[in-house]
């Protein structure tokens, strides 16, 4: 365990392995399938002020090696996330947990974040400003430097846990809302979230997914997400978690190699429940194969310069 | 729950679109009827959910019809190959609150998951009406396995090439004392409009997960959201918004 452990934000992780927002609940699914303290931590479904049913059916569309997703940020509100999904999760995930939080407005974020920063579980806020399916909302915060800088300086100034802003990748240049996260006080970012994409019934000649869009994930992705993190880790300071297709150990450890701290995993949860346990398990020997002894060699060692 | 290795024994069809697969494997996490399996293939990220049609022991059998790339994989399999298979999904049908008549009413593709509901029904000593439905005679398939059974089986086709001709409202038995459906949703909502006495229904919606975790799939209730994966596939007659529809 020693050899996996990373550092996020000045919590110790017993691996980089994190469940991305919206795969994985509140926990409740998986840790009937397996011991879910075993994650480095997990990010929990994007949460807003008030609940959401989220977008009509259907949600989501196959596609090559990935898929396509227009939930809409289903979920219960903050406050009821407060009073019973923590506190169930209290007594099947022993670690702290990152609360993932989306917003309509400023206000709404700042306020979300400020009543979860009362909750002693929460670990890290993961402000997510870039989902491609709601409207008038989400992404339009993360597509705009100025928009993005003014959500982080809005959460930042109600909590004192870390905040890490989740980047869209549907942008000309993620690098500069990074950097204006980071300048406006961001602890870390994380990306990237889903690539925005379509599929047409062929039989209907109507889109599949009823919103019109969807968010694309899984393998298909992944080259794309590893390149974005590659830039932003290079122009930032501050720690940056990887995601975007990781489906295995190796994914894992390509993605520190192109300078993320933690790394977490989405659409693979849903293809196999038991992807982040297999990857966890499978790091040490992966590890071996390459000669890494330990990850953190791989922050510090510096082997992605250049 | 359960990652299940199934074998396939058999794949053969049944019409010239609907198949039946006959699968060996863990089938414990199956526990009632109406649950299903999702099903891992080649070379797509997605799996696919497909009704439990019959369990027996360590057999497993699924009918399903080809309607995708997906299904259309499925087909092609051979026996003896494998199939990756999250086995036992979903809450099935309660069957405790079926009476003495209960129907069971089944339109194209929704009939197969009936049949295993079909047989608990008979072991528990009820008396079971089914009725099915089809567009067509050459899309009927199963009327003997539930006569086997000891049912009174009814068959409805809309052209009228076989049965009485029609949906299968027309052939409704007088007074049952629950009814189970499963089928396309206009069907299930006729069903719905057609019977006064308690029933589930059985939906279908393009899922993701398949056990609860992403979202994909959920609906709308008078008991709150629901996901069809997870909380259903069946619902009860008194949650759906459809009640409060007039």
């Amino acid at each position: 365990m020693e050899r996996t452990r990373v550092n996020l934000l000045g919590i110790e992780l017993d691996n980089p392995v994190i469940p991305a927002s919206g795969t994985f609940g509140y926990g409740r699914e998986f840790a009937g399938l397996y011991d879910i303290d075993i994650l480095g931590t997990f990010s929990f479904k994007g949460t807003t002020l008030h609940p959401r049913l989220g977008n009509p059916l259907p949600r989501i569309a196959e596609a090559p090696s990935g898929m396509l997703n227009a939930v809409g940020l289903q979920n219960p509100g903050v406050d009821k996330v407060i009073s019973e999904e923590l506190p169930n999760l209290s007594k099947i995930f022993h670690k702290p947990v990152m609360a993932n939080v989306s917003g309509f407005s400023i206000e709404e974020y700042a306020e979300t974040c400020r009543r979860l920063d009362a909750c002693a579980q929460v670990g890290w806020l993961e402000v997510n400003i870039s989902c491609p399916n709601v409207h008038h909302g989400g992404m339009s915060f993360g597509t705009d430097p100025v928009q993005a800088a003014a959500v982080t300086k809005a959460v930042k100034a109600v909590t004192s846990k870390p905040i890490i802003m989740k980047l869209s990748p549907n942008v000309t240049d993620i690098v500069s809302i990074a950097k204006a996260c980071a300048d406006a006080g961001a602890d870390g970012v994380s990306l990237i979230n889903t690539l925005m994409g379509m599929r047409i019934d062929l039989r209907t000649r109507r889109p599949v997914i009823a919103n019109v869009t969807g968010g694309l994930s899984g393998p298909a992705v992944f080259p794309v997400a590893l390149r974005m993190v590659y830039q932003v880790a290079r122009a930032v300071s501050v720690p940056v978690v990887g995601m975007g297709g990781v489906s295995s150990a190796e994914d894992v450890l390509e993605m520190m190699m192109a300078g993320a701290t933690a790394v977490e995993v989405g659409a693979a949860n849903l293809v196999d429940p038991f992807a982040c346990k297999r990857i966890i398990e499978d790091l040490p020997g992966i590890m071996d194969k390459y000669g890494i002894e330990t990850l953190d060699s791989l922050k510090t060692g510096g082997s992605t310069a250049g | 729950m359960r990652q299940v290795n199934y074998t396939i024994l058999e794949n053969a069809p049944l019409t010239a679109s609907v198949y039946r697969m006959a699968l060996r494997g863990d089938t414990s996490p199956i526990t009632a009827p109406g649950q299903f399996v999702n099903l891992r293939l080649d070379g797509l990220y997605l799996r696919r959910p497909i009704s439990v049609c019959d369990v027996d022991g360590d057999m497993l059998t699924l009918i399903y019809k080809v309607v995708g790339k997906g299904t259309e994989q499925l087909s092609r399999m051979q026996p003896g190959e494998a199939l990756d298979a999250l086995s036992g999904l979903g809450n099935g049908y309660d069957l405790a609150c079926a009476g003495d008549r209960p129907v069971l009413i089944g339109g194209g593709v929704g009939v197969p998951p009936l049949y295993y509901l079909a047989k608990k029904l008979i072991e528990a000593g009820r008396a079971v009406a089914v009725c099915l439905g089809f567009n067509t005679r050459d899309e009927l398939f199963y009327e003997n396995e539930f006569r086997a059974l000891g049912c009174d089986a009814r068959v409805a086709t809309v052209d009228g090439s076989y049965g009485t001709k029609g949906f299968v409202t027309a052939i409704l038995p007088d007074a049952p004392t629950h009814y189970f459906a499963c089928g396309p949703e206009p069907m299930l909502k006729a069903v719905f409009r057609a019977l006064d006495c308690p029933g589930q229904l059985s939906f279908e919606a393009r899922m993701g997960c398949g056990f609860g975790a992403c979202m994909g799939c959920t609906c709308e209730t008078l008991t709150g959201y629901k996901r069809i994966c997870k909380d259903g596939p069946v619902m009860r007659k008194e949650e759906l918004l459809w009640n409060a529809q007039g």
